[in-house]
């Protein structure tokens, strides 16, 4: 059987010379997500496969078309995870889409996001080259971080060959508290919540009732516990209510309205919006469901330090991020240039013009 | 393209005196007299970073004052096309801030201002000449801190930091560099201004933030940094834990991690090494055991309890001959206080000492030390070993006589060995001090030819005449060849019969 890495390089070399985009898909989970699909889809998930896993060395190592969920289910059993808690979005989803989305989930602003936890990616750049960056272990400054630079970059750079990411043991405990307070007084107090060592793993605010999940030694839960306050949730309703907030499968993502997702520093003043709101990562992120206009959207995320992601839904023609600066822009452009001049991997993906 | 200029041609480089005129010139029409310096005894404080063994005199230094002066002198240099190379504190271990004899070095040590500081944000924004310490100093009253922690901290700058992604002794805990800064605010060398990262927990496109930190000074100058600053955890202790066998303390330590503790600090020190600096700050470690392992745990006191609790039951299962819990603060800042001095120590012992910085999957540990020994005997040379145990990476240091050429050749070749035989084992030739000019061959041996390829394009994206810090990090495959026809050589004929002792 011809290796799957080789067949992507000819599907690479093919469509360089017929000028022919490819569009870099796995599950299709994320399908929804981002600029344009254009090209023939190249399925990834041929080249699946678990290559090592060091519960002790807390590193694992697998092939982009990996099922995200076959590397949940190992680490689980070794009672390790992966600490950004990532969307699938789907049940197909795979480790190199999950690279290339850099999305994470509930964890984030306690635990860090994708890219703080990839050590290494082999990525087939545009011109089939087979590139290794980073490695296996936590500390490596050989190079530039180009295996962070891969994640979030939505196969633009390149196909996520195979990836090492660091992975965390599972908490000893975890409880979810419920309090209820408006907004502006949820913000601040999660903002100095954050400030204090209390374990907080993850935060959702939405239409006046907040839920924390605490996380760490027993012992320092159930300290937490005291300092919080608010009534405990139901371990198998909590466990089912922050998987409807990582899955967006929560009421409140349901239906059709635009979903705009608000990256914003957390202490941030409340938006004003129409529409309906849910906060999640102690402030830092504010997802709207909102008909309101694009540009109105990004101005209001712009004047709070922030930027706004059409991420869901609504008039996507347009790009869905927030439009760069000239330099960056151009920084871009050439870093796309690098690696994949004939701009044939997911055009549009990310941004219009490349 | 044409490739930047090796870094050795241009150590060698004599300096132009009508070029340094022209660029002095050039530069004091913004500058004030007393931010550029030419005559050789102003310049020459400035030859070398921590890295002694590289030295140049710089052409001109240039030490700004303002974010303008920073801009209007690379936009300057751009139009003249002198290469500049940016300094933080300079106490760098690779080499990165050595300077260029046709060249201006960009100091940025008047930027010493702490901008300001939200502790309900829990940030911190930063000049590049901050020392790292300072930032958990002025934070502390909030009860917040700055968690990376290089050995260095009280002198190295938070510029540096970020130009070298560097770590310290809680990473394995709390992350780099690279996990603790928000932004960072520069200018690419033709003087535009860029900002990467923001104050929120992601920006829109590539993550250009960790592509520039860790960079080398190769990518942009930096002009201000906002760090993340934690929550003080309200208590630590360290477990100090003594083994009578050094891969027996490797393998405690991969048992600590198997029982699901990330310890706050986890590091090793073997027998030549604490004997080295029990001398030198007393801090009561066992000169009898082949290795010792210092184990901090941070938190709630009860969490410190329970945690101290279960490290000491795995390190006892493990083999541990003697172990001690620090009892209060006092105590368990002196059985740090000889790991944070161990390399002065060393100091003390040898005229010169040459520290290593690879990172190995720990597993390979007791490969690695074995290798070291041999290593040891072949080149006639003493390698104390302190060791990030928790994260993989090493810090061997060679002892060596720099006044004896033959010794500093032989430390050379040592300790390309052991980073060579590092990316063997699947690590990497350096966890947190950076390529510099220090490793630049063993780059050829870590990448192939097309990464290095990759990573001059990048560059290039950045840096198009290849002006910002050429020649650092990122050696020319050109390079790469001529070093692959010496370590030919070199294994094969150079040293057949070198003493063995």
């Amino acid at each position: 059987m011809p290796d799957a890495a080789e067949r992507f390089v000819q599907a690479f070399r093919d469509a360089a010379a017929r000028r022919q985009p490819l569009r870099l898909r796995g599950g299709g989970s994320k399908d929804f997500y981002g600029g344009a699909l254009l090209g023939e889809v190249l399925d990834t998930r041929g080249h699946a496969g678990i290559v090592s896993y060091e519960p002790s060395e807390l590193v694992v190592t697998a092939r982009g078309g990996t099922p995200l969920a076959e590397i949940e289910a190992m680490l689980e059993e070794k009672r390790q995870m992966l600490a950004f808690e990532p969307p699938h979005f789907g049940a197909g989803a795979t480790l190199g889409g999950c690279l290339a989305a850099g999305l994470s989930g509930p964890r984030r602003a306690a635990a860090g996001a994708v890219r703080d936890f990839v050590l290494g990616v082999r990525l087939l750049d545009g011109r089939g080259r087979d590139l290794a960056f980073g490695g296996q272990v936590m500390k490596n400054v050989a190079g530039y971080d180009l295996s962070r630079l891969a994640a979030g970059s939505l196969g633009t750079l390149g196909m996520i060959l195979a990836a090492s990411l660091k992975v965390l043991p599972r908490p000893a405990a975890e409880i979810t508290l419920e309090l209820e307070m408006p907004e502006e007084r949820a913000i601040d107090t999660l903002n100095r919540w954050s400030g204090q060592p209390l374990s907080i793993s993850a935060s959702a605010w939405s239409d006046g009732g907040l839920r924390v999940r605490v996380s760490g030694a027993a012992s320092a839960v159930r300290a937490a516990q005291e300092k919080l306050g608010g009534e405990r949730v139901d371990e198998a309703q909590a466990t089912g209510f922050w998987r409807g907030i990582r899955e967006q499968t929560d009421p409140f993502f349901a239906g059709d309205a635009p979903l705009w997702r608000l990256s914003l520093p957390s202490h941030a003043a409340r938006i004003d919006l129409p529409g309906t709101q849910l906060i999640e990562w102690g402030g830092a992120l504010r997802w709207f469901r909102s008909q309101a206009d694009a540009s109105f959207v990004r101005a209001a995320a712009s004047r709070a330090g922030g930027h706004a992601t059409l991420f869901r839904g609504g008039e996507r023609s347009g790009g869905v991020y927030a439009p760069l600066s000239p330099e960056l822009a151009r920084l871009h452009r050439e870093l796309k240039a690098a690696f994949d001049p004939d701009g044939i991997l997911n055009p549009g993906r990310l941004y219009p013009d490349f | 393209m044409g490739e930047a200029l090796p870094v050795e041609e241009r150590i060698d480089a004599r300096i132009d005196a009508a070029r340094q005129r022209e660029v002095a010139q050039a530069l004091r029409a913004f500058l004030p007299e007393r931010c550029v310096l030419w005559q050789e005894e102003d310049t020459r404080p400035f030859e070398c970073d921590g890295l002694t063994a590289y030295r140049q005199v710089p052409m001109v230094v240039a030490l700004p004052e303002s974010e303008e002066q920073v801009q209007r002198l690379l936009k300057t240099c751009h139009a003249l096309g002198v290469p500049v190379v940016p300094r933080g504190a300079g106490t760098g271990l690779s080499g990165g801030a050595l300077p260029l004899g046709d060249g201006v070095l960009l100091s940025m040590a008047k930027f010493m201002r702490i901008v300001r500081v939200d502790p309900l944000a829990r940030i911190a924004v930063v000049q590049p000449g901050v020392r790292n310490a300072a930032i958990s100093d002025v934070v502390a009253p909030f009860g917040l801190y700055y968690a990376p922690d290089p050995s260095s901290q009280i002198a190295c700058s938070i510029g540096g930091n970020v130009a070298e992604n560097s770590g310290g002794v809680h990473c394995l805990k709390y992350g780099l560099t690279v996990h603790n800064v928000l932004a960072v605010r520069g200018y690419t060398i033709a003087g535009e201004p860029v900002t990467f990262g923001s104050q929120a927990l992601d920006t829109p496109g590539y993550d250009l933030l960790a592509l520039a930190i860790g960079s080398e000074g190769m990518l942009a100058v930096t002009v201000e940094v906002t760090v993340k600053l934690l929550p003080r955890p309200q208590t630590a202790r360290v477990l100090m834990a003594s083994f009578d066998d050094v891969e027996k303390a490797g393998n405690a330590v991969a048992a600590i991690i198997g029982e699901g503790i990330i310890p706050a600090g986890l590091e090793m020190m073997d027998r030549p090494a604490t004997r080295a600096v029990e001398e030198f700050v007393h801090a009561n470690y066992d000169l009898e055991a082949a290795a010792i392992l210092l184990c901090e745990s941070d938190g709630t006191p009860e969490e410190v309890e329970e945690e101290i609790g279960r490290m000491k039951a795995v390190l006892e299962r493990s083999g541990a001959t003697r172990t001690s819990v620090s009892q209060n603060e006092t105590e368990r800042l002196r059985f740090w206080s000889g790991r944070k001095a161990a390399f002065s120590a060393v100091g003390r012992i040898s005229p010169d000492y040459y520290c290593m910085d690879g990172t190995i999957p720990r597993k390979r540990l007791g490969e690695i030390l074995n290798f070291i020994a041999e290593m040891e005997k072949k080149y006639g040379l003493r390698c104390p070993n302190v060791f990030h145990a928790g994260d993989g990476n090493l810090h061997p240091l060679i002892l060596f006589d720099a006044n004896d050429a033959d010794q500093l050749q032989r430390t050379e070749r040592f300790a390309a060995e052991v980073l060579e035989k590092c990316v063997e084992v699947g690590g990497t030739i350096t966890g947190e001090h950076g390529v510099g000019v220090e490793k630049i061959d063993q780059m050829c041996v870590q990448f192939k030819p097309a990464e290095l390829a990759a990573f001059h394009a990048v560059k290039r994206a950045f840096d198009p005449r290849g002006l910002l810090n050429p020649g650092k990090a990122v050696p020319t495959l050109h390079r790469c060849v001529e070093y692959g026809r010496m370590r030919v050589s070199g294994g094969r004929l150079k040293f057949p019969e070198l003493p063995r002792f």
